[in-house]
C-alpha cells in the first residue's frame, strides 16, 4: 500500500526535495542540539549502567553486600568529614555499619525496578483506555472520561498507603498499587491523540477499504501515538519513583533491610540533627535520577514531536 | 449553561458515589473489621457480639449505604482506636489542613505568576531560561526531601525556624514552601503559555496601538485574561495539596488532617482513614467542578460541546 501511494511522487520529485537532508540525518541534528535530551540521556544511562553492574561491581570488590551489618563499624562518616580516607567506607555507614555506597548502587536497582515496572503497568491501562475512548468517540468516550475523572478524586497517595496497609507490604503489592493508579496522563493524552490521528486521511482509507477495527488500531493509530507515549511514560516513571520513595520514606512502602532510598532517607531521618549526610546523600540520589529522567522526557518531546514547534 | 451546569453538577455527583463505594469497600479488604477492633486477645463471642454492635453482619450495600447517609449529616462512625467520634477528630484538625493548603497554594501563585509572566514577555531571554530551570528542578525534587532539608538548613544549623508543631505562623514557614514549591512549575508553564497566547493576539495590539502605557497593556489587559485558566488550575493544585499534606503534615508534625491519616493508618484505624478519603475526594470534585464551571462562564463555548 506505501509503494502504492509513494509511486505517483516519485516521478514529480524537485531538486530540493532530493537535496534534502534525509529523516534520520535530521533527527541526529535535532538531537545533537538539543542538550537537555543529551544530559539526561547520559545521567540515566549512567545510573542504570551502574544500577546493572552493581553485582559485577560486587564481586569484584569495589563496593560491599548492601545487608552485610557490622556495629562496630557503624555511623562511620562519608570521605569529605576526616582527614584520612576509609577506602572501605568512602560514603559513611549506616545505623548497623552497612556500607551507604553500596545501599546506594542497590538502591537505584529497586527505585529503576519500581519506576519502569509501573510505568509497564499504568501505561497498559492508560494506553487502552485511552485509545478505546478516542477512537470510537460517543458514549464509549463519556464513560471512560468518567472513570477517568473518578480515579482523579482519589486521593492517590492516601488510597496507595491504605492499599499497602490491606495487603500487606512488599515490592510488588507497592508496584501493583501505584500502576493501578498512575494511569490517568497516559489515558488522557493517549485519548486526544488518538481523537486526532481517527480523523486522519490514511486511517479514513483503511476504513474505506473494509480493514477490521482492531487491524486498524493495531497498525494505524497506535504508530502515530507512539512518540507522546513514550513522552508520557518517561514523565510517569519518575512520578512512580517519588512516589515510592514517598511511601517508603513514611514506611508504607518497600520494608527493611532492602537498600532503597526512601527507606534509607526514612532511617537516616533519626541521625539528621547531628548527621545530615545520612539524609541527604539518597536524597540527592533520588533527585538526580528523577531530573534524569524529566530531563530526558522533555528532549525526547522536542526531539519526536515536531508538531509541537 | 444552565443545562451545563446541571449535567457536570450530575456527573460530579456521580463520581462522588462511585469514589465513596471504593472507600468504603477499603475496610472489607483489609480483612475482618471485627478482628481488628477486638484484637488478639478476643474470643470468638467478642467477635460475634463485635460484629452485632457495628453491624458487621448485614449484607454489604446496606451497610455501605447506612455509612453514606450517616456520612452525609457528618457523621463518620467512631474511632476503632481512639473511641472518639470521628467527625470530632477531624473536626479539631480541618481547620490547620485547610490553612496549610491554603497558604501553600498562595506561594505557589506569587512565586509562578510574576515568574511565568516575565518568561513570557521575553521568551527565550535570560529570565525564561532561569524560570524553565526552576521548573525543571522543581519537578524534580522530591518534597518531602526538600523538607527534610529545609530542616536541617533553616532549623538546625541557622535555627530560624521551628521544625515541628503547628502553634505559631513560624511553624507553617517550611511546611508551606514544601508543599507550595511543588506546584509551581505547572503554574508557571500555565502562565507562560497563556501569557504568550494574549500577547501576541489583536486586541493586545490595538491596546498598544491606543498608546496605552506597557504597564497598563500587561496588567489591565493582558495578564487579567491569561490569569484565569492559572486559577482555575490552582484551584485542582489545592485538592492534590490536601494529598500531598500528609508526608509534609508527618514530617512537620503538624497535626492537621494529614498527620491523623498517616496515624490512623499506623493502626489500622479505618473509620478515620475512610472519612479523610471521602473528604479530600469529595474537595477535589467540588474544586473541578468550580473550575470547570468558572471556565465555562468565562469560555461559552465550553458549555455548548
Amino acid at each position: 500500500m506505501t509503494d502504492a501511494t509513494l509511486m505517483p511522487l516519485r516521478g514529480q520529485q524537485t531538486a530540493e526535495e532530493i537535496l534534502e537532508p534525509s529523516p534520520m540525518s535530521k533527527l541526529r541534528k535535532r538531537i545533537f542540539k538539543n542538550y537537555s535530551f543529551l544530559i539526561g540521556a547520559l545521567i540515566l544511562g549512567l545510573i542504570i549502567f551502574i544500577a546493572l553492574m552493581a553485582p559485577v561491581f560486587e564481586y569484584l570488590g569495589w563496593i560491599h553486600d548492601p545487608l552485610d551489618q557490622d556495629t562496630s563499624r557503624r555511623l562511620l562518616n562519608p570521605f569529605w568529614y576526616d582527614k584520612k580516607v576509609d577506602p572501605e567506607f568512602v560514603l559513611g555507614t549506616d545505623k548497623v555499619g552497612r556500607d551507604y555506597l553500596s545501599r546506594l548502587v542497590y538502591g537505584a536497582q529497586i527505585s529503576l525496578l519500581i519506576g519502569f515496572s509501573t510505568m509497564l503497568i499504568s501505561g497498559f491501562i492508560g494506553t487502552v483506555l485511552g485509545v478505546t475512548a478516542g477512537y470510537f468517540g460517543g458514549r464509549v468516550d463519556m464513560v471512560v472520561n468518567f472513570i477517568i475523572n473518578a480515579r482523579l478524586a482519589m486521593p492517590v497517595f492516601l488510597v496507595a498507603m491504605a492499599a499497602v496497609v490491606a495487603f500487606g507490604a512488599s515490592l510488588w503489592v507497592v508496584i501493583l498499587v501505584l500502576g493501578l493508579f498512575l494511569w490517568d496522563r497516559f489515558a488522557v493524552v493517549m485519548r486526544s491523540i488518538t481523537m486526532q490521528a481517527r480523523d486522519l486521511d490514511y486511517v479514513k482509507a483503511a476504513r474505506a477499504l473494509g480493514c477490521s477495527t482492531p487491524y486498524i488500531i493495531v497498525r494505524e493509530i497506535f504508530p502515530n501515538v507512539l512518540s507522546s507515549l513514550t513522552v508520557v511514560a518517561t514523565v510517569e516513571m519518575a512520578n512512580a519513583i517519588l512516589l515510592e520513595a514517598a511511601l517508603s520514606f513514611l514506611g508504607f512502602g518497600v520494608q527493611p533491610p532492602t537498600p532503597n532510598w526512601g527507606l534509607m532517607l526514612n532511617e537516616g531521618r533519626e541521625y539528621m540533627l547531628f548527621l545530615p549526610w545520612t539524609v541527604a546523600l539518597p536524597g540527592a540520589c533520588l533527585f538526580v535520577l528523577v531530573l534524569a529522567i524529566n530531563l530526558f522526557g522533555d528532549g525526547l518531546r522536542d526531539v519526536t514531536l515536531e508538531r509541537e514547534r | 449553561m444552565l443545562v451545563y451546569t446541571l449535567k457536570r453538577s450530575f456527573v460530579a455527583f456521580l463520581i462522588l458515589i462511585v469514589v465513596s463505594a471504593l472507600t468504603f469497600s477499603l475496610s472489607h479488604l483489609a480483612g475482618d473489621p471485627a478482628l481488628t477492633i477486638g484484637g488478639e486477645q478476643a474470643s470468638d463471642e467478642d467477635i460475634e457480639a463485635i460484629r452485632l454492635l457495628y453491624g458487621f453482619d448485614r449484607p454489604l450495600y446496606v451497610q455501605y449505604a447506612d455509612w453514606g447517609w450517616r456520612a452525609l449529616q457528618g457523621d463518620f462512625g467512631e474511632s476503632y482506636h481512639y473511641r472518639q467520634p470521628v467527625a470530632t477528630m477531624i473536626g479539631e484538625r480541618i481547620g490547620r489542613t485547610m490553612l496549610l493548603g491554603f497558604l501553600a497554594i498562595m506561594f505557589a501563585l506569587v512565586i509562578s505568576i510574576p515568574m511565568g509572566t516575565l518568561a513570557a514577555m521575553r521568551p527565550n531571554s535570560l529570565i525564561d531560561r532561569f524560570a524553565l530551570l526552576v521548573a525543571v528542578f522543581g519537578q524534580a525534587l522530591p518534597t518531602f526531601w526538600f523538607a527534610l532539608m529545609m530542616m536541617i538548613v533553616f532549623g538546625i544549623w541557622w535555627r530560624m525556624l521551628p521544625i515541628s508543631g503547628h502553634d505559631t505562623w513560624a511553624h507553617y514557614v517550611m511546611p508551606t514552601i514544601a508543599l507550595g514549591y511543588y506546584a509551581t512549575p505547572a503554574l508557571m508553564r500555565l502562565t507562560r503559555a497563556g501569557m504568550i497566547e494574549v500577547l501576541g493576539s489583536d486586541y493586545i495590539r490595538t491596546a498598544r496601538a491606543k498608546g496605552l502605557s506597557p504597564t497598563s497593556v500587561l496588567f489591565k489587559h493582558a495578564l487579567r485574561n491569561a490569569i484565569i485558566p492559572v486559577v482555575a488550575l490552582a484551584a485542582v493544585w489545592f485538592g492534590f495539596m490536601l494529598g500531598g499534606s500528609i508526608v509534609i503534615e508527618t514530617i512537620f508534625n503538624l497535626k492537621g488532617m494529614g498527620w491523623l491519616s498517616y496515624d490512623a493508618l499506623l493502626r489500622s484505624d479505618l473509620p478515620v482513614v475512610q472519612a479523610i478519603v471521602l473528604i479530600f475526594a469529595s474537595f477535589y470534585v467540588v474544586l473541578t467542578l468550580l473550575a470547570d464551571l468558572l471556565n465555562a462562564y468565562l469560555d461559552p463555548r465550553i458549555s455548548v460541546r
